[in-house]
Parts: C-alpha cells; structure tokens; sequence
C-alpha cells in the first residue's frame, strides 16, 4: 500500500500552549485511519494543522505534512486553495453549524463547482448537484432547500455529497455524526464505507466513539494529551489494546459484537493544556503506573509489525 | 405570503393608533390655535373673524369629540392636513411636500451613504480583526461621540468662517429660483456638502462598528471554516459567507434609520437652517403651530412604519430561516 498523506513530527502550539507533540501519521491509499481519543486530546487539531485550517492563535512550529511529496504546510496560499477540496476534502459535522444557514444547499454545492471548475456551465453544475445528492440517497428536488428545512441526517448526507464533489482522494470525517442517533449514524457511515469502495478515496475518521472505529476503520491511532499513545489494525486494538489508555477507552463503550462485558469508564479527567502531568500524561489516571510513568515520557515504539505503542509497559523501551 | 398579509395588517393597526394619537393630543394640550392665532396677531380680530377661524380649524363648539374625529379622517383622506399658522395661509400638505424633498435628499441619501461606506468598512475591519483597520475604530468612534450641534457648528467656524470654502446656511444661494437649471443644481450640491458630511462622519461609526463586531462572530462560525476548506477565493469567503450573514442585524438597524431619516434631521437642518422637514418643524414648534406638527408627525409615522415594512420584506430576502413554510 503507498501512503497518500504522511504526517511528519507534526506539532501545534496555541500561544505557548503545545496541543499537538510531534505526531507521525500515515495514511495509506484506500484506507480508512481512525483518530480516537477524548475531547482535548488533539485529534481534531492535527487534522486542521494537517489541512492548513487552524484558526488564529494556532500555529504549527515543526513538522511535514506530506501530500503526493509536497509538503502542505510550504504551500502558497494560491497552490493550497487550488488543492483544497480537489484532493482533500472536510466532512464536517453537518449537523451543528457547517452549513452556511442562508444559502440553499444546492447553491454550497455549486460553489464548490464554481471555484474548482471554472469551465462547467450552469446546467452541467446543477446537472451535478443532483446527482451528488442522489448519490447520498436525498431527494435530488432537496437542492433548493435551505439547512433548516433538513434533519440532521440529512444535513449530514449533504455535507458527504458536498465533500464528494471534486471526486477527492482524500476525505476527513470529523466527528461526522457524533450529533446523530445510533441508527442514522450507522446508516451514513455504512454508505460512507460504500461510496469508498465504489470512488476509491482514503479517509481520516475522526471521532471519540472508539466503537464506530473499530466497525469502520482499518487502522486506529489513538491519541492522548496531545500525543499518538498506540496504532495498530483496528480488530488488533479491540482484541488486544496495549497501551492502559486504549484499554480504558474501549471499556468505556458497549461492544457491539462479541460477548458482553462490563462498562468501566476511565476515572479522572483528561489532562488540562496548561498543566500537563509530567512524564506520561496519562500516568495520573493509569491503573497501571509505575515510578518512571511520572518522570519520562515514553516514545512511540514499534512492538509488533503495523503496530506502535508509547508505554512504559511494553519492554521495548531503554 | 399569508406572513406578509399579517404584517400589514399590522402595520394598518398601528397605522390607525398613530393617527388616532395625533389627533387626540393637541386637543389635550391647553389652549386652542385660535388663541395662539390672536395672540399672534396682537388682537387685531374682530368677532367674526375669530369665529370663522374656529369654523375654519374645525373647533367649531356644537360639534363632538366623535364628529370631529369623522372629519379629521374624512379631510385626512383627501391629503387636507388643515393650515399652517407659520405659513398662513398655506395649506400644511403644501409646506410639507415642498420641505420634504429636501429632507430625502440631503438626509436620505447621506444616511444611505453612511450605512454602505460603514458597513463596508466594517466588513474588512472584521476580517481583517487586528490589522491597521482597528485603529480606526475609536477615531470614528469619538466623531461619532460629539453632540450632533458641536460636530456642525465647528464645520461651520472651520469651512465656512475661517476658511470660506462652503456656504454655511441654507439649500441654495438666495436669489436663485429652485429650477431644473446648471447653476440651480450646483448651488444646491454646495450646500449639501457640509451638512452631508457632518450626518456621514457622525453616523459612520455606529455601522462599522455594529459590522465589525457581527463579522468576528460570523467568521468564527463553522461554516466558514468549511467555506476555507472548499477552498473558495478570500473574496467569496469574506463576502458570500461571512458578510452576507453578518449583515442581516445590520439591515434591521439601516431600515429603522430610514424611518427616522425625517425626524432626525431636525438637528442638522436647525445648524444649517436647511429647508427640510426638520426645520419646518422647528419654526413650527416656535409659533405652537398645531396642524403643521401633526402633518409632521404623521409623516415621521408613516416613515417609520414604512421603514419597518422594508425590514420584514428585506428580512424575508436575505434570511431564509424567518420565511415560514407554505
């Protein structure tokens, strides 16, 4: 598999705040990469880093993002605007505030057209329009309606056809469905998974539900405090989570195959930007922990082959 | 549409409140207007003279409060707004509609230019938040602070007496007759040059900052971080996403400002002795001319009124959200 997006020592600073600690990430062509962790842990950070979409006082202080081998973030702003959407498209979470109240959803569809295919006329754009939505499975008579006039579902089936549009290579899902029921979010996800397979792109799914990864991703990074904590194959870490955070996140949500088991919840609070523990981060709420847990922190490791964990426990650590 | 229909009604209701008030209240006030015309004219009536003048202003006493409200309508609906005292014996409908066209051109058109200059203003100094741009804010802010009579009587010292570059009263050079000629036109554009700018510099500021402000809160909305990321031009962004929403409490407020276009002249038109409404209304206010405060009162209410119909119809335009489903 050759990699179509590589995230090199990538780290995020909000003032003299460091959100993101040099995070290295791959995402292979065709794949799906989860991105779980709670809220705070960085994950919808690095994406916006990763995309250039930082709001102010975000700023990136080290680190490649790697598209096809040029590096996004030494991009003019002309090269990254013709880039954007064409190659990387957003699924944002359609459902809250993504879609521009006042303006039809045909007409945010249609200016994606308008930027990126100068050459199209109006009726091949509108022509598009409909089909992009009938691809989603909306009433293609849905392209004057405004966002208020949709569910949330159905916002969010817009906001896919939306990031489908240019036919991109790569799709990042932030929290796509988060504000959903249980039933619509799978029905979006699993035609998600469809029109992958049909269109061929790459996603980056992003979501604190670590059960939806596990169902619907290929591989999993997890993050805490701002740092990768493990990666592996997604039916690996619901297997076998290494890292005691990994385990704790899993244990937090109902399994949806396999046998039952009991809740659990992880006790304390994810850490705090401006006093983060020292060593590893997650010490304080590891059950686990050990002496050197609260002195260093420790690296991202390979254990296994495609598989990384940054603990104290796993042996590979000098 | 049925949204529309029940505004205008209403709009019909307060319509008939206003002009109900209008006619109730100077005949609450002590004192009559034929007293004042007496007084005026230092008692050189006779009888009949003083009692035609009654016949004349309606207050004819074997009529009741009831039968004069029929006629007020009755002689309301057919333009009839009764005599000035001020200008008698012209008609108050006359002094209005020939004072009128000075208002909505010298006040109108200015407030028209300040909103659109303010809110343009406002828009890059949002998007452009912490840039050159927000050190123009308090400047306009503190021209904006100073009592509307000061900001004006300081041009008037500063372009006018010091520097004679601008006439400093008036709507035209006297000796000129109001024509459709060269010479008229631009007497009359030199006039409006130092009341206009005065309205401009001390309104501009409540746009841009009520602009600027809406634009910060806009920019920080999803939908335009979503609008970044489909890689739309700085130009549509800032325009087509975050100044087309941030514009719409704008809209509400220039509308209303449009219905008080006539009575805040008042100010502007006194400092200039310009001959608008406003200053109608003050030499009006000056001789307790009755009949020519109503008539100025009741195009204030209908201005309004109108203003606030264009809001709800703007409203409709450019929020689809208070458009309600058929």
């Amino acid at each position: 598999m050759s990699p179509v997006l590589e995230i090199r020592d990538l780290s995020v600073d909000y003032g003299n705040l460091r959100a993101v600690h040099n995070v290295s990430l791959t995402l292979n062509a065709g794949e799906v990469l989860g991105l779980a962790g709670e809220s705070g842990s960085g994950k919808s950070t690095l994406a916006y880093a990763a995309t250039r979409l930082l709001q102010v006082p975000g700023k990136v202080p080290s680190g490649e993002v790697l598209f096809k081998g040029q590096d996004l973030l030494s991009l003019t702003d002309k090269q990254l605007q013709v880039l954007r959407w064409n190659e990387i498209a957003i699924v944002f979470q359609g459902a809250m505030n993504a879609l521009n109240p006042v303006i039809s959803v045909g007409a945010q569809i249609d200016d994606v057209l308008r930027t990126h295919r100068p050459r199209m006329k109006r009726p091949e754009r509108t022509a598009r329009g409909r089909e992009l939505l009938s691809l989603v499975g909306i009433p293609v008579d849905r392209l004057g309606s405004y966002p208020h006039q949709l569910s949330g579902g159905m916002r969010q089936r817009v906001m896919i056809a939306m990031a489908l549009a240019l036919e991109p290579e790569i799709v990042i899902m932030d929290e796509p469905t988060t504000a959903l029921d249980v039933v619509v979010q799978r029905q979006i996800l699993g035609q998600m998974m469809r029109l992958r397979e049909t269109l061929g792109f790459s996603v980056v799914f992003i979501t604190h539900d670590i059960s939806l990864l596990v169902e619907f991703s290929d591989r999993i990074a997890i993050m805490y405090g701002g740092r990768v904590v493990e990666e592996a194959p997604a039916d690996e870490i619901y297997r076998a989570a290494k890292h005691p955070y990994s385990q704790g996140l899993l244990g937090s949500f109902p399994a949806l195959r396999g046998p039952r088991r009991e809740l659990k919840g992880i006790p304390g609070s994810p850490p705090d930007l401006r006093s983060m523990p020292s060593g590893c981060p997650f010490h304080p709420r590891c059950p686990s922990a050990m002496d050197v847990c609260a002195e260093r922190m420790p690296s991202l490791e390979s254990v296994e082959e495609r598989r990384r964990v940054a603990c104290w426990l796993e042996g590979v650590h000098v | 549409m049925t949204f529309l229909l029940r505004r205008a009604l209403f709009y019909l209701v307060t319509l008939w409140a206003a002009i109900t008030a209008n006619f109730l209240l100077p005949r609450f006030l002590p004192g009559d207007p034929v007293q004042a015309m007496i007084t005026k004219l230092g008692g050189r009536l006779n009888s009949d003279a003083m009692a035609s003048l009654y016949i004349l202003f309606g207050l004819d006493d074997d009529k009741s409060i009831w039968e004069q409200y029929v006629d007020y309508w009755g002689s309301l609906l057919q333009g009839d707004l009764g005599l000035s005292f001020t200008f008698f014996p012209t008609p108050v409908a006359d002094v209005l509609s020939q004072s009128m066209p000075w208002t909505l051109g010298l006040v109108g058109v200015t407030t028209v230019i300040a909103f659109l200059l303010g809110t343009l203003l406002g828009v890059y100094a949002g998007w452009k938040r912490g840039s050159w741009m927000d050190n123009l804010i308090p400047i306009t802010t503190f021209l904006s602070s100073i009592p509307y009579f000061w900001l004006g009587l300081i041009a008037i010292s500063l372009f006018s007496v010091t520097w004679p570059l601008l006439p400093a009263s008036g709507g035209y050079a006297p000796g000129l007759v109001p024509e459709f000629s060269g010479e008229f036109i631009g007497s009359m554009l030199e006039h409006a040059v130092l009341p206009g700018i005065t309205i401009i510099v001390s309104s501009v500021a409540g746009w841009i900052l009520g602009m600027r402000n809406m634009m910060v809160t806009v920019t920080a909305e999803d939908y335009v971080l979503v609008a970044r990321a489909k890689g739309l031009t700085q130009k549509r962004i800032m325009f087509a996403y975050a100044a087309r929403n941030a514009v719409l409490p704008s809209i509400s407020g220039f509308a209303l400002s449009l219905g008080f276009i006539v009575g805040g002249a008042l100010l502007v038109e006194m400092v200039f002795s310009y001959p608008g409404l406003g200053y109608v209304l003050f030499q009006g206010i000056g001789a307790k001319d009755y009949p020519l405060m109503q008539g100025v009162f009741l195009v204030i209410t209908l201005a309004v009124l109108v203003a606030n119909l264009l809001a709800d119809i703007g409203y409709l335009l450019l929020d689809p959200r208070t458009r309600r489903e058929g």
